[in-house]
């Protein structure tokens, strides 16, 4: 049993959900036990694809499908969409809750939530835009909210890992508390950032794309390369797919969980810094319900609430779908209304493509 | 042991971060005006005031420049609830300032249909109520409402645009409009105004989007819209605080071909008019200093008085502000009322 439920090394089937590779997923998840390969059933063409085309990777490839449909759409519509300039735009508009989102991806494939981030984010923009913090510069600029993002995160590993405080409530208390904090610093008033080589950040372009879109661009590829290619990737999904087995197999489940947290806490400073540059402002209500649009993009792009299995390009897919769907919907000069209920039902018909897939494919 | 040393590091240069002051920087934008009110001491008063969650620049500076005003007086006693968006828990503060028996009230509600029963319990149980601003849905629930026009506001805005565009011969123009949260009444006062006012210099407005208040959804909803617009004439931004998104988003763009009107009157807003370096020419205000006016009236209702120069013997039971419009030429008069 205790073999059985080592994860095995990536090599063995790269593109596989963990829950084919984890023996012990196979003994608490009865429905997912044929997603791996079958010995019983060699041959089987609906395996070979699987093999080919493993579930998780289908589900992009569904995403990208949308992505292309609303581009068919946006270009039906408006003469502006398909434009170097929009789709930069549209990249850039991106950047920000797609480098969050990175750090959510993490949190909940190891079977966590994160509700604080938008919080964080405005934490780290208020600390890092006070008068003191701007007389340091540009580098004490980063520093600060880099380093503020990481410290609530790992405040709520803390309480998380070791406290034992339910993800959902620790991080829904951070929510209140950090943007608290935030309200307290900056006396609720917008502080403007008067560091000219910060605010460059956003207006700075290389071969004509923004900064903002590099720095998305090289977090995504790093987080996808710390999932998908290292011992911690692994770990992320055998403690979100099943945390006592993983702790049987000799993964610190404690201090892994409250890592995730810190990588979340991480990727908020960062993104704190793209969207104080990007509004030239700090202020405590900067980042508002951006916990909700994180986590709507993590399962959207196939990444299951309970932990244990997803795909950060998919998550990645998500925040695309949901700006592309913004950028369209104000090209066409569309009331909030309608973008409101357009957003929601888009939400529910994903999650349930979803749900049809995943009641399917095992067959 | 390295890595303790430097949490402990960048623990004490944070620590050192959180400071907002500088100098020249007092923040007390409470100006002098009240001195003018030469009004002698009398009676005690005991001013209940409660008002939204001070989450915003505008709503920050009602609540500072309440207490202030309050301050300038010796026979005035300030009680503020805790400031909070959800209706329910207004509701309760209310209540709670009603048992403590204070004498008047000053009640913004955060939605005024939410709070209009508790408003007539309070003027029901003998303590006058001044509804600031967002008005309560029944005149039997207040003694005297004060508040901005918002209608007007998107007038003056429209008539600006429409006398700036007039002068430079521009005959069909492209007009775009950033709205605040679009589900406020007070929203769909000021785009009605705007409309109205532009419908008869026959302008209509080319694109409206509504954004929410916040710097980042300015920025986010303007950077959407100049793709939208590939030219624009002008912009009218309901509020300067997502205006600094807004403006954020027309640099990053490189777009300068058109003028933006601004809203509320923030003191970046009008540091910029004053500049006149960006595309920012004017904002229309929405006087955050009413918040002062209805304590002064709080206490005139409590002592018995009416207003100084008027010959009535008692305050008037509505009194609507005027929303200016604030260039480059009379920015100077305004900028000491600006919130920061």
């Amino acid at each position: 049993m205790s073999d059985q439920t080592t994860p095995r090394p990536a090599e063995d089937a790269p593109g596989l959900p963990a829950q084919a590779r984890s023996g012990a997923d196979v003994a608490t998840r009865p429905s997912l036990v044929k997603e791996g390969p079958d010995p019983g059933r060699p041959g089987s063409g609906r395996q070979q694809l699987l093999r080919l085309f493993p579930l998780h990777q289908m589900h992009s490839l569904g995403l990208v499908v949308v992505l292309v449909l609303l581009g068919v759409v946006g270009t039906v519509t408006s003469d502006n969409f398909l434009t170097s300039n929009n789709i930069v735009n549209i990249l850039t508009s991106a950047a920000v809750i797609g480098v969050i989102t990175v750090g959510q991806t993490f949190v909940i494939i190891g079977g966590g939530i994160d509700l604080s981030v938008g919080a964080i984010v405005a934490v780290a923009s208020v600390w890092c835009t006070t008068v003191a913090t701007q007389s340091y510069g540009l580098g004490g600029m980063l520093f600060t909210a880099v380093v503020v993002g990481s410290a609530v995160g790992l405040l709520n590993g803390i309480l998380i890992a070791y406290g034992r405080i339910v993800a959902f409530i620790t991080t829904l208390a951070m929510m209140a508390s950090a943007r608290g904090v935030a309200e307290r610093l900056s006396d609720r008033q917008s502080q403007v950032v008067t560091v000219d080589s910060f605010n460059r950040i956003a207006t700075d372009k290389f071969l004509g794309i923004p900064l903002l879109v590099y720095l998305m661009a090289g977090i995504v590829v790093l987080g996808w390369l710390l999932l998908n290619r290292t011992t911690f990737g692994r770990r992320t999904f055998a403690v979100g797919g099943n945390p006592e087995a993983a702790r049987l197999a000799g993964i610190a489940v404690r201090r892994h969980t409250m890592l995730l947290y810190l990588l979340s806490g991480v990727c908020c400073g960062v993104a704190a810094v793209m969207l104080t540059a990007r509004t030239t402002s700090g202020a405590s209500n900067l980042g508002n319900l951006y916990e909700l649009d994180s986590i709507a993009a993590v399962i959207i792009g196939g990444t299951l609430l309970a932990g244990g299995r997803g795909s950060l390009f998919g998550s990645i897919l998500g925040v695309l779908v949901f700006t592309t769907i913004t950028n369209i919907f104000v090209l066409n000069n569309l009331t909030t209304d309608i973008q409101e209920i357009a957003k929601g039902l888009i939400i529910l018909v994903a999650v349930l493509l979803q749900r049809t897939r995943g009641a399917r494919s095992p067959a | 042991m390295l890595l303790g040393a430097g949490a402990l590091g960048s623990g004490l240069l944070l620590s050192a971060c959180t400071s907002n002051s500088n100098g020249d920087a007092d923040k007390a934008n409470v100006k002098a005006t009240t001195a003018a009110s030469g009004s002698t001491p009398g009676k005690h008063v005991t001013i209940g005031f409660s008002a939204p969650a001070a989450d915003h620049g505008w709503m920050a500076a009602i609540t500072k420049n309440a207490k202030a005003q309050a301050g300038q007086y010796t026979d005035v006693s300030f009680q503020p609830a805790e400031g909070t968006n959800d209706v329910n828990a207004q509701i309760s503060a209310v209540q709670t300032l009603i048992d403590k028996k204070v004498d008047v009230l000053v009640i913004l509600p955060f939605d005024g249909k939410a709070l209009t029963s508790i408003g007539a319990q309070a003027m029901d149980a003998g303590i006058p109520v001044i509804n600031l601003d967002r008005v309560f849905d029944n005149s039997l629930a207040y003694r005297t409402w004060i508040g901005g026009d918002n209608y007007g506001m998107g007038v003056n805005a429209a008539q600006y645009i429409i006398k700036t565009l007039k002068a430079k011969g521009v005959s069909k123009p492209v007009i775009g409009e950033i709205a605040g949260i679009d589900n406020l009444d007070l929203t769909k006062q000021r785009s009605q105004g705007f409309k109205e006012a532009l419908a008869k210099a026959g302008f209509s407005v080319s694109i409206r989007q509504a954004a929410q208040f916040t710097a980042d959804s300015g920025q986010q909803v303007m950077s959407n819209v100049l793709q939208a617009r590939s030219k624009l004439d002008a912009v009218w931004n309901h509020d300067d605080d997502q205006g600094i998104g807004v403006e954020a988003a027309i640099k990053q763009a490189g777009r300068s071909e058109f003028f933006m009107v601004g809203g509320a009157g923030s003191k970046h807003a009008m540091q910029e008019i004053k500049a006149d370096s960006g595309v920012l020419k004017a904002t229309v205000i929405y006087p955050s200093s009413m918040s002062a006016s209805a304590v002064t009236l709080a206490r005139l209702i409590g002592q018995g008085k009416g207003i100084g120069d008027l010959v009535e013997q008692e305050v008037p039971t509505s009194i609507t502000l005027f929303s200016a419009t604030v260039t480059k030429d009379n920015v100077d008069q305004y900028l000491p009322l600006s919130f920061t």
